[in-house]
C-alpha cells in the first residue's frame, strides 16, 4: 500500500451549496481559560458524612487542584451521621465553581452550597490570650467589653478573651487589643448560616 | 521439610509443578494438558472445607455477585487467608502476575476491553504500593476497576507494623472512592458500593483496603441488594439525562454552524454510545475527530470520520478545529495534549460540551452549552432535535476538509515501510499490523512514539479495539493491559505494541503469558532509544541528548528464556512475514521491529504551543 491517499477515503464528496468558511468570523480571537478572572472571598457550606476520613479527603482535593482555602470550620449537625464544613476561600466565580464541582465528586459529600452571594449569618469564634499586667489590666477589659468579648480566665498577667463575630469583627478586636501583646490566639474559622427559613437541604442516608 | 522449616501447604501441588521444558506447548499436546493440570491442579484438589464463612469468602462471593470471571493478583502475608479461601471458588479465576504493577494494568486492560469492571489485589506494604501506578493510570482515563489490598491487622495499624503502609492515605486522591474495612461485617455493602461507584456514572477506580483480621472473622452479614446500596451513597447520583434546555441550545446551535466538528472522547466508549454517535452525525453530516482514547469511537472507514486530533494529531484534524465554527465536544475533557495552548484554541468556535461528569464543564475551555449526562442518552434525545442535513449541503465544507486531509496525510506516511536510508519505518509496521488483523484485532500500546504511531496508523473499525494510557501516559502499561484484554476478549486477537523503552518496564510479565497460556503478541518496536525523549531532545532542547539511548537485551533471546516464539524484521520487506509467523503461533509470541533509530512523530504541537503551531518536518528532511 504505497498511496497515503487510498488509505481512507475522503471525506463525503462534495456538489454544490457554498459553506460559509467566513462564518466563524464572529467569535472572539482569543479563548478565555477559565478560573482566570478577578477573584474575592467566598463562602461555601459543604453538608459531608460523619465519616473517618472525611475532611481528610476534602483537604486533600483542595490541596491537590490547587485551590486556595483561608479557613475550613467543620462540626456536628442536628444529624449524628452528618458533619458540616464551612469552607472560605478566594478565587473567581468559575474557580470557585470548579472547586465546588471537584467536591461534589466525593462520594461523601452530600451537599456543596455557595452561600457569598445569600444574605447569612457568618460567625467564627476566637479564644485571644492577651497580656495584662495590674496597669493595663482595666483598659483591656474596657476594650473587650466594647466589643463584646467575654473574659473566660484570668492569670497574673493575661486574661483569655473569648470573642465570638464576623472575621472583621474579630479582626478589629484582635488589632486593639494587639498594642497590650497577644501571647496566644486561636480562632476557629468563620461558620455561616443563611438567614431566613431557607436551609441547605441535601439527601442524607436513609437507614 | 526445608532447611528453613517452611513445608509446602496441605494437599497443594508443589509450587514447582511438572513442565514440559521451556517451549510453550502447542494446545491439545501432552505438553499443554500437563501445564493446564499443573495450573488447576490447586483448584481441583481443594476441597470445600467443613468451616465458617469469614470475611475472605465474602470477598469472593462478592466477586462472584458482581460477575467476576477473572482477577488478577499477586499473595502476601496478609492477604494469605484470601488466598487460603480462593480454591473453594473455582468459578474465579485468579491469574498470578509477576509484579503487582501488572495485576493493576491487567485489570484495566480487562476492563477497556470488556466494558466491565477490572478487579486486581495485591498484598499490604510494597504490594499494595505496586499498584499504585496502575490505579493512578485507571483514574486519569476513568477506567472502572477494583483494587483490593490486604493490610495488617486493625490492632496493629498505625504501628508501623511489618508491610504496613497507609495505603488509603496514599490512594485517596487517585480513585473515585476508597475504604478501609476493619470489620467483616462491612465487606458485602463495601463490594456492592465499590463495583456500584467504579462503573456508574464517570467510572473509575475504587480501593478496597482490608485488614488481616476482618478476611479471617467469622460473620454471617448478608449482600444488600441494590436499593440498599443506593440508600447508602445519597453522595453518588450522577446526572443521566442532559437538561432539556439545553439541548435545546444545542440543537439551535448545530443547526446554525456551518463548520462544526464532533470531537469525539473517551466517554462514546466508556457510555457504548457508538451508535448514537454515529446516528447523530449522520444525521447532521458533521465531520468526527476523536481524541487518543476516543479511536474506535468510529469506524476509521466511515465517510463522516475525520481523525485523530492534538499534539501528535493529523493536521487536517487540528485545521478543521482551529477553523471551526462549532465544536460539539462528547465524553472529552480538553486535555492540554488536545488544546495545546488554550488561548488560541478553536477561538472562532462556539463550544457544545457533554459529560457525565460537571466537574470536567469548564474546567479547561469556557464552554457555550455545557450539557451533564450520559453522552449516549444525550445524543440520543438531541439527534431528534437536529435538523437533518445532506453530504450536499456541506459540500464545500467537505471539499475543503478533504483536500486538507489528502495533503496532510501523504505529508507524513511511509508507503514504502522506508524511512531514511531503507531503514524501517514505524509507521509501516503499524499499518501493516493493522491490515494482518483486519483492523479488528485489540491493539495496546505502550506510552511514547509507539503509543503516537499506533493511534494514527493502524486503522480502527471497532470500538475498544485500541487500548492506551492516555491521560496518566504509563510506560510499561502495554504488556499487562493486553493480557487482560485477552483474557476479557478472548475472541479478538490482542497486540501489545512497545517501544523498547517502555517493554523493558514489565517485561516480567513474559512469565504470566506463559504460565497462562494468554495469547498475547508482541510488538516491539526497537530503536535504541527512548523515541519521544529522544524527538523533544532533538526538537526542543537543541540535539541535547541525555538518557535517551538505551541499551536493550537480544529480545529474541529473552523471550526464548521464558519459551515464548520469537521473530524479527529489519527491513520492511521481512514486516508481513514476522508479524504472519507470530499469528501462527498458539499462545504468547513476540515480534522485534528493528526499526530506525531517529524517526520522530510529526506533526507535532510543542508543550505550550498552539494547535495552529504545529512542526511537521524538521531540517528539510522527510519525516
Amino acid at each position: 500500500m504505497t498511496d497515503p491517499t487510498t488509505r481512507r477515503p475522503p471525506a463525503a464528496p462534495p456538489p454544490a451549496v457554498p459553506g460559509p468558511a467566513a462564518a466563524a468570523q464572529a467569535a472572539p480571537a482569543v479563548r478565555d481559560e477559565p478560573g482566570t478572572g478577578a477573584g474575592h472571598r467566598h463562602v461555601l457550606v459543604a453538608v459531608v458524612n460523619n465519616r473517618p476520613g472525611v475532611l481528610n479527603r476534602v483537604a486533600s482535593l483542595m490541596r491537590a487542584r490547587n485551590f486556595n482555602i483561608d479557613s475550613l470550620a467543620v462540626g456536628r449537625t442536628e444529624r449524628p451521621d452528618v458533619s458540616r464544613m464551612t469552607i472560605t476561600l478566594h478565587g473567581d466565580d468559575v474557580a470557585v465553581e470548579q472547586a465546588a464541582k471537584q467536591l461534589y465528586r466525593l462520594i461523601d459529600v452530600l451537599k456543596v452550597q455557595d452561600v457569598t452571594t445569600e444574605p447569612r449569618i457568618e460567625h467564627e469564634l476566637a479564644l485571644v490570650k492577651v497580656r495584662a499586667t495590674n496597669s493595663t489590666r482595666a483598659e483591656v477589659l474596657k476594650i473587650i467589653e466594647l466589643y463584646k468579648g467575654r473574659v473566660v480566665d484570668v492569670a497574673a498577667d493575661s486574661v483569655i478573651v473569648e470573642a465570638t463575630g464576623t472575621e472583621d469583627e474579630i479582626d478589629a478586636l484582635v488589632s486593639l487589643v494587639g498594642g497590650f501583646g497577644i501571647r496566644e490566639m486561636v480562632r476557629t474559622g468563620t461558620t455561616v448560616m443563611v438567614r431566613g427559613p431557607q436551609v441547605v437541604e441535601y439527601e442524607g442516608v436513609t437507614r | 521439610m526445608t532447611i528453613t522449616g517452611r513445608q509446602t501447604a496441605g494437599g497443594m501441588a508443589p509450587a514447582s509443578a511438572p513442565t514440559t521444558g521451556r517451549h510453550l506447548p502447542g494446545a491439545g499436546t501432552e505438553g499443554a494438558t500437563a501445564v493446564e493440570h499443573a495450573r488447576t491442579g490447586m483448584l481441583r484438589d481443594a476441597k470445600p472445607r467443613g468451616r465458617t464463612r469469614i470475611g475472605a469468602d465474602v470477598v469472593c462471593e462478592a466477586l462472584l455477585r458482581q460477575g467476576v470471571e477473572v482477577f488478577f493478583g499477586y499473595p502476601g502475608g496478609v492477604v494469605l487467608p484470601l488466598y487460603d479461601v480462593l480454591g473453594d471458588y473455582p468459578e474465579l479465576r485468579h491469574v498470578l502476575v509477576r509484579h503487582e504493577q501488572g495485576a493493576a494494568h491487567a485489570a484495566d486492560g480487562y476492563a477497556r476491553a470488556t466494558g466491565r469492571v477490572g478487579v486486581c489485589l495485591g498484598t499490604s506494604g510494597p504490594g499494595a504500593t505496586n499498584l499504585v501506578t496502575g490505579i493512578g493510570t485507571a483514574m486519569l482515563d476513568s477506567i472502572p476497576m477494583v483494587a483490593i489490598t490486604g493490610n495488617v491487622a486493625a490492632a496493629l495499624l498505625g504501628k508501623d507494623a511489618f508491610q504496613e503502609i497507609d495505603i488509603t492515605g496514599i490512594t485517596l486522591p487517585m480513585t473515585k472512592h476508597n475504604y478501609l474495612v476493619r470489620d467483616a461485617n462491612d465487606l458485602p455493602h463495601v463490594f456492592a458500593e465499590a463495583f456500584h461507584i467504579a462503573r456508574t456514572g464517570r467510572p473509575g477506580p475504587v480501593h478496597i483496603d482490608i485488614t488481616k483480621d476482618a478476611l479471617q472473622q467469622e460473620t454471617q452479614a448478608p449482600h444488600p441488594d441494590d436499593e440498599a446500596v443506593l440508600a447508602a451513597i445519597p453522595g453518588f447520583r450522577p446526572n443521566f439525562d442532559g437538561h432539556s434546555r439545553q439541548l435545546r441550545l444545542a440543537a439551535r446551535l448545530v443547526d446554525e454552524a456551518a463548520r462544526p466538528v464532533i470531537l469525539a472522547g473517551h466517554g462514546i466508549l466508556l457510555a457504548q454510545a457508538w451508535d448514537q454517535l454515529r446516528a447523530f452525525a449522520e444525521k447532521t453530516q458533521i465531520p468526527v475527530a476523536h481524541t487518543l482514547l476516543g479511536v474506535g469511537a468510529m469506524d476509521e472507514t466511515h465517510p463522516l470520520s475525520y481523525g485523530y486530533m492534538g499534539m501528535h494529531g493529523w493536521k487536517h484534524v487540528n485545521r478543521a478545529i482551529q477553523s471551526s465554527d462549532l465544536l460539539i465536544a462528547l465524553g472529552m475533557r480538553f486535555d492540554d495534549r488536545v488544546t495545546g495552548k488554550v488561548s488560541t484554541y478553536a477561538t472562532g468556535a462556539r463550544i457544545v460540551h457533554v459529560d457525565i461528569d460537571p466537574a470536567e464543564i469548564g474546567k479547561n475551555v469556557s464552554v457555550d452549552v455545557p450539557i451533564v449526562g450520559d453522552v449516549g442518552r444525550v445524543l440520543a434525545a438531541l439527534t431528534p432535535l437536529v435538523a437533518e442535513r445532506r453530504p450536499e449541503d456541506r459540500a464545500s465544507y467537505f471539499a475543503e476538509l478533504a483536500a486538507w486531509r489528502v495533503e496532510s496525510e501523504s505529508r507524513s506516511w511511509h508507503g514504502s515501510g522506508a524511512w531514511r536510508d531503507g531503514l524501517l519505518s514505524a509507521d509501516y509496521v503499524i499499518e501493516q499490523i493493522g491490515a494482518a488483523t483486519d483492523h479488528d484485532a485489540t491493539l495496546v500500546s505502550d506510552v511514547g512514539q509507539n503509543q503516537m504511531w499506533m493511534a494514527r496508523y493502524a486503522g480502527y473499525r471497532r470500538p475498544n479495539s485500541h487500548l492506551s494510557s492516555g491521560g496518566l501516559g504509563t510506560m510499561g502499561y502495554a504488556l499487562p493491559a493486553a493480557m487482560g484484554a485477552a483474557l476479557g476478549r478472548p475472541d479478538k486477537e490482542t497486540w501489545a505494541i512497545c517501544g523498547d523503552g517502555g517493554f523493558q518496564m514489565t517485561l516480567q510479565e513474559l512469565a504470566t503469558l506463559v504460565q497462562d497460556h494468554i495469547p498475547v503478541r508482541i510488538a516491539i518496536l526497537d530503536n535504541n532509544k527512548l523515541g519521544m525523549i529522544r524527538q523533544w531532545q532533538e526538537l526542543i532542547y537543541a540535539g541535547n541528548y541525555h538518557s535517551s539511548h538505551l541499551l536493550g537485551p537480544d529480545f529474541l533471546k529473552l523471550a526464548d528464556a521464558y519459551g515464548i516464539p520469537a521473530f524479527r524484521a529489519t527491513t520492511p520487506d521481512e514486516v508481513p512475514a514476522a508479524i504472519a509467523a507470530a499469528r501462527a503461533v498458539d499462545g504468547p509470541a513476540l515480534v522485534h521491529f528493528r526499526i530506525a533509530d531517529e524517526q520522530n512523530v510529526f506533526p507535532m504541537m510543542p508543550a505550550g504551543k498552539g494547535l495552529s503551531d504545529l512542526i511537521e518536518e524538521w531540517g528539510g528532511a522527510d519525516e
